[in-house]
């Protein structure tokens, strides 16, 4: 176990470095950088000192040197806890990011928990009763659900908000609680903000992970196992979520790993950006047509890193539900 | 999707005997699944209106400005002033009124001038399919009698074009860039895919590797990465290109992985032996023998992929990261639309979504259905 845990994380390792060195160079691929284009908006305003400007900046970023130098230093200055400083914004790019990742962890773990707490019951449901009235209600909503883009239902949540409820719901927070410190009041309204995201996600995401749910249960329900269970005598209650669910929903665990946790955070990120969360997304895209080099690689690190930690977690997961699962 | 018919040999003529082919059992079973016929249906009358003839649907030509700044949609009038029902609708003309405090515009209905709204009209020159000039349109009021005319179903723009006309250009470019990545995507996948299973060994390792590399890789973050390098200078054509090859090249490797599954099972038939000691060459025996034998599958996934890409060409235009103004596709017009300011103010500019939403929906009906036909064979 400890074994295949280590083995994952290096693994894990060796594909940040991947994707990060991949990454800086298709930021680095548009010609120009960052500073010509300040340059050009500096001499549209006539700034005679430009050049001057701009000749320091490009040494204080490094921008000078070499696209190797760049990326090694950089690399290595992250493994120290150094993410670069961002040229838009002229500040670390850890003191921008540090909130969003968190924001992006709590969101990304609610989200996940109103999809699974929603899907389950009503898969087995739609399972158990097959064919009657809800089953074929929950499936109609599914398919629709399972085709529904986040970030276009969100565009339609919001006009629905502006229109109709008279709210603007943009935001994780309300103006007077948005620099404000932790406390009861402020998480109060941060709930108050999060339930159209957990809408949302719970309409997108709820979909395909309950039709999943339902034909797995509908293969276990038909195997001797739960006939012999019931044969002995046993509830159906007992019958369906201890001996049928608990086999079924393993399957499920499979796909958190590969589908549902990158689902939720790059498509989550769309739905930030239409909503205006302070999640890492919206930071990433407008990093990126800045581009502001460090904090474009940066934040394409946090989310690759995301991703990977959320696939080991569901593997493990996935080990301790089904302890048939050979570690490898 | 191309339905091969085989013609039965005549059979003796006392007792007929049915035998189809597998392509004629999918065609059966295709089409007693309703939900899957509609999808299609919906597709191809999208396709065709959207791809072929949107000159034709739209009542203006597409740079057709017009004084009606961000107007909202005209109403279609059957009963006018005095009860009088008309069987031909008509629509007021629009006066335009200028709050100086608010700077905000309101157009009123002129009731005193009545424009009725016919079909099949002259209007707006345009070459059908590039070619076939053409001046007539669907539907719109006579521009020549009339010029201060104006019907906008959906509202107008903020250069006072009419945003129908504007999402029916739109689609072209949106459906055929779905269309265009995916066979792209089929290509490299099919190709790359067939070749790891077959040869096996180090390319196999190679394409493999590859695969999960470009798995582990957030992809709507690579995709907006990828299509922010693409050079702001380029002509509005080559981005268009540049962002279909972007698309697949992302998309290929799950193709890739499901056909080498397919293919390492297909490589070890007695047909695949005889070839070989017939003498075909390897290329032969990958793309003539070994292939078709992978494209049920293919044609599933592929189908269930479109929407994907379609939807990601309209989420990285709507960021801005891919196509650009001058073209006109259904992300360029999300990004006039989905700021909380459009929806305030112009919010029939979300008249989009919906067309969008009903794209993806066929398509997944229509990829569900497959999925169910391409195995006749089954009981589901």
């Amino acid at each position: 176990m400890v074994n295949y845990i280590i083995r994952r994380i290096l693994y894990a390792v060796i594909m940040i470095v991947l994707v990060s060195f991949v990454s800086f160079v298709i930021i680095k691929l548009p010609p120009g950088d960052f500073l010509t284009q300040k340059l050009a908006q500096l001499r549209a305003r006539g700034d005679r000192s430009a050049e001057g400007q701009i000749e320091t900046y490009r040494k204080r970023y490094n921008l000078d040197k070499p696209f190797m130098w760049q990326y090694s230093t950089w690399a290595w200055n992250f493994i120290q806890g150094d993410f670069g400083e961002s040229f838009e914004y002229e500040r670390p790019v850890s003191e921008m990011l540090g909130e969003r990742v968190t924001m992006t962890i709590i969101l990304s773990v609610a989200t996940l928990i109103v999809v699974w707490i929603l899907a389950i019951p009503l898969g087995v449901y739609s399972a158990v009763k097959q064919y009657s009235m809800g089953d074929q209600i929950i499936t109609t909503i599914s398919f629709l659900g399972l085709g529904m883009p986040g970030f276009l239902l969100a565009l339609l949540v919001l006009y629905f908000a502006i229109t109709v409820l008279n709210v603007e719901a943009t935001g994780l927070f309300s103006k007077d609680y948005i620099d404000a410190p932790w406390s009861w009041a402020r998480v109060g309204d941060l709930i108050n903000h999060l339930w159209i995201p957990a809408f949302i996600s719970a309409v997108t995401g709820t979909g395909g992970l309950t039709r999943i749910m339902r034909g797995n249960l509908l293969d276990t329900l038909g195997q001797p196992f739960v006939e012999a269970a019931r044969a002995r005598g046993l509830a159906n209650g007992t019958v369906i979520w201890k001996h049928a669910v608990r086999i079924a929903i393993n399957p499920l665990i499979v796909i958190l790993g590969s589908e549902a946790i990158p689902g939720i955070i790059t498509g989550g990120g769309l739905v930030s950006i239409v909503l205006n969360l302070p999640t890492i997304t919206p930071l990433f895209v407008d990093s990126l047509r800045k581009l502001d080099m460090y904090m474009a690689g940066t934040c394409i690190v946090f989310i690759t890193m995301l991703l990977l930690v959320g696939n080991l977690l569901a593997d493990l997961a996935l080990a301790w539900a089904d302890p048939r699962i050979r570690l490898d | 999707m191309t339905v091969v018919e085989q013609t039965t040999p005549a059979a003796p003529a006392k007792q007929k005997q049915v035998s189809q082919s597998y392509w004629a059992l999918v065609w059966w079973k295709f089409k007693r699944n309703r939900i899957a016929v509609l999808g299609g249906i919906l597709l191809l009358s999208f396709y065709f209106g959207f791809v072929f003839i949107p000159e034709f649907l739209s009542p203006y030509e597409l740079n057709h400005t017009s004084d009606f700044v961000e107007a909202p949609p005209t109403k279609l009038h059957f009963i006018d002033t005095e009860g009088k029902f008309h069987l031909q609708p008509f629509v007021y003309g629009m006066e335009r009124k200028l709050d100086f405090k608010t700077r905000a515009r309101t157009y009123v209905e002129d009731t005193t001038r009545m424009y009725p709204i016919s079909l099949f009209i002259h209007g707006d020159e345009y070459k059908l399919l590039g070619f076939i000039p053409s001046d007539l349109h669907l539907y719109g009021v006579d521009q020549k009698a009339n010029p201060e005319a104006i019907v906008l179903i959906m509202g107008a723009d903020a250069l006072g074009r009419d945003w129908f006309t504007r999402i029916l250009y739109g689609g072209r470019l949106s459906l055929m860039i779905g269309l265009i990545g995916q066979v792209m995507t089929i290509i490299f996948g099919m190709t790359l895919g067939v070749m790891s299973g077959y040869y096996g060994g180090m390319i196999d390792q190679v394409i493999q590797r590859t695969t999960e590399f470009l798995n582990a890789f957030p992809d709507i973050p690579l995709f907006m990465a990828l299509a922010a390098a693409i050079p702001t200078f380029w002509s509005p054509i080559a981005v268009y290109f540049m962002l279909t090859i972007i698309l697949s090249f992302v998309r290929w490797g799950g193709l890739a992985r499901q056909v080498r599954g397919l293919i390492l099972s297909l490589r070890e038939r007695e047909y695949v032996l005889a070839a070989k000691s017939a003498g075909a060459s390897d290329a032969r025996i990958m793309f003539r023998h070994l292939l078709p034998g992978t494209m049920s599958h293919v044609i599933v996934i592929a189908t269930l992929a479109i929407p994907g890409m379609i939807l990601s060409e309209t989420a990285l235009s709507w960021l801005g990261l891919g196509l650009r103004a001058p073209l006109t596709s259904w992300g360029v017009l999300l990004q006039d639309a989905a700021t909380v300011r459009a929806i305030h103010t112009t919010p029939w500019e979300l008249w989009t979504v919906p067309f969008i939403l009903v794209t993806i929906l066929a398509y997944n009906m229509l990829g569900d259905g497959l999925r169910d036909a391409l195995d006749p064979y089954g009981t589901r």
